[in-house]
């Protein structure tokens, strides 16, 4: 698995959270999260139900607006604390750095109205300017190495979960990002269809896309990761490979595991 | 009168009437837009605005809202408009319409999954292409079944505009009806308003049917 050494641990930082805070009237739902993610590198985030990860990715995502702490990808900073307030950096710098990450979501949040090739080449050919042609061949090239081949032309209410899934991966990836989000993306998915999807992502992985994943699939995440993270009420309680997570003293994370384990 | 001068009568208030359907539906459907857009806006004093002008014109008879449209600008500002009675009728309809628009376009867009706005949003979708784009055509789809519903209402309210005189469909039969002691211009304007709106009906099945590959 990717362990690097510290030489590398500087360069090619893609996104770096600092105390990152964020509440929903009066509850704090994250409370102090710090957190760097190198190039290539697969990162799972585990936890109970309410712990904030979700909220994590969503005030990574800039789909929630943080309350304070400091969010940066590529060293390009997005949102800082100026005397005790979060402050966003300018539209138009944030226009750029959305194109460093995609999120792929539990319930897919496919485009109904759009065929499969449409949902996949819409945001390259009018968000980021690329020629209809040129999308379209990158897009069949990512159906293709998705199975999904003779699916260019289905609507997503033909598809199944898992089909829709993996449409869904390969429409964050067809905007090209150097991090890729993922929020449970089995959870909503039949139990013989979650195995289709975390097979794309481990394929993802072999190729060195950095992603980082909410998942409960404890296997998956033990096989896959570089860095397990393990959040509770709002907060990283424990973080590292996954032979030290799995092999945890701290109660809480062993009590946690256990729990997927019985 | 004979049979042939009735219906060539009748038949110029056929097209009055359609004039007065297809220019409200033009101007309506757009405007309605516009105002469900205040009805959900953040500023608080469009929103309260776009509700008032919605609840007005609801809540007060179509019949006097043409008359206020038509005579206002004398009462009001001593202005003695020429060739105003045509666009009174055309604008009092298209306000009037256009509030019930609106509402049936909140309703829709209200029912949208946010789901739909995030994954935009992260593809990088500016506000006017996921509006346009991904939730718009969704809303419409969704809209359609209540949209044929005021349609065919409007087919019938077109009939109002005899209280400004207008020689439409209605108010020409009535006529015709008056003079020739006869209840066979209303006949003949009855099955016209029922053929035109079993048209309208036809057409808007088409259109659903058009958006019906997909769910
Ligand atoms: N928009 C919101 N408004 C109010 N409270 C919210 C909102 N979003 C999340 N919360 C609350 O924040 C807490 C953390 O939620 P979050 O969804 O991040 O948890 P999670 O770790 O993803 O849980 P799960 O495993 O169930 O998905 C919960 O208590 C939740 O109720
Ligand atoms: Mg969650």
């Amino acid at each position: 698995m990717g362990m690097r050494g510290n030489m590398e641990r500087d360069s090619n930082i893609l996104l770096e959270i600092n105390h990152m805070r964020k509440g929903f009237d009066g509850l704090h739902v994250l409370k102090d999260i710090s957190l760097s993610v190198r190039e290539g590198e697969v990162i799972s985030i585990i936890g109970p139900s309410g712990s904030g990860k979700s909220t994590l990715l969503r005030c990574a995502t800039m789909l929630e607006t943080m309350d304070g702490g400091e969010l940066s990808y590529l060293g390009e900073k997005a949102a800082w604390e100026e005397d005790g307030r979060c402050v966003y950096a300018p539209k138009s710098k944030l226009k750029e750095i959305h194109k460093h990450f995609g999120l792929v979501f539990q319930n897919f949040n496919l485009f109904p109205h759009y065929s499969v090739l449409k949902n996949i080449i819409d945001a390259p050919v009018s968000v980021d300017k690329i020629p209809k042609k040129e999308a379209t061949e990158r897009a069949e090239k990512l159906l293709l190495q998705l199975g999904l081949a003779d699916k260019a032309d289905a609507y997503p209410y033909q598809l199944s979960g898992g089909q829709q899934q993996r449409v869904s991966i390969a429409r964050a990836l067809a905007l090209q990002p150097k991090i890729l989000f993922f929020d449970e993306p089995t959870s909503a998915l039949d139990p013989e269809l979650t195995g289709e999807v975390l097979k794309v992502i481990k394929q993802l992985a072999s190729e060195h896309m950095t992603m980082i994943i909410v998942t409960h699939e404890m296997q998956f995440a033990r096989e896959l990761s570089d860095r397990i993270i393990f959040m509770e009420q709002g907060l990283i309680q424990a973080e590292g490979s996954p032979e030290e997570i799995f092999a945890s003293d701290n109660e809480r994370v062993r009590e946690f595991i256990g729990k997927f384990q019985s | 009168m004979s049979v042939a001068t009735m219906l060539m009568q009748l038949g110029k208030g056929m097209i009055s009437t359609a004039e007065i359907f297809f220019l409200t539906l033009l101007f309506s459907l757009p405007l309605g837009l516009l105002v469900s857009f205040g009805r959900m806006s953040k500023n608080g004093l469009v929103r309260g605005i776009s509700k008032f002008y919605i609840s007005i014109m609801r809540g007060t008879p179509l019949m006097l809202q043409l008359l206020v449209v038509y005579f206002a600008p004398y009462y009001l500002f001593g202005l003695n408009l020429r060739g105003y009675r045509f666009p009174a009728i055309i604008l009092a309809f298209s306000i009037n319409y256009a509030a019930y628009f609106a509402e049936i376009y909140r309703g829709g867009i209200e029912s949208m999954a946010v789901g739909q706005y995030e994954a935009a949003k992260v593809l990088g979708y500016n506000k006017v292409q996921t509006f346009f784009k991904i939730i718009l055509p969704q809303v419409i789809k969704r809209i359609l079944p209540s949209i044929t519903n005021e349609t065919i209402t409007l087919v019938k309210d077109t009939s109002l505009a005899f209280v400004l005189a207008q020689a439409e469909m209605f108010t020409m039969a009535k006529q015709i009806a008056a003079k020739d002691t006869s209840m066979m211009p209303l006949m003949v304007a009855g099955l016209f308003y029922y053929v035109f709106n079993l048209l309208v009906a036809f057409v808007m099945e088409r259109i659903e049917k058009s958006m019906s590959y997909y769910r």
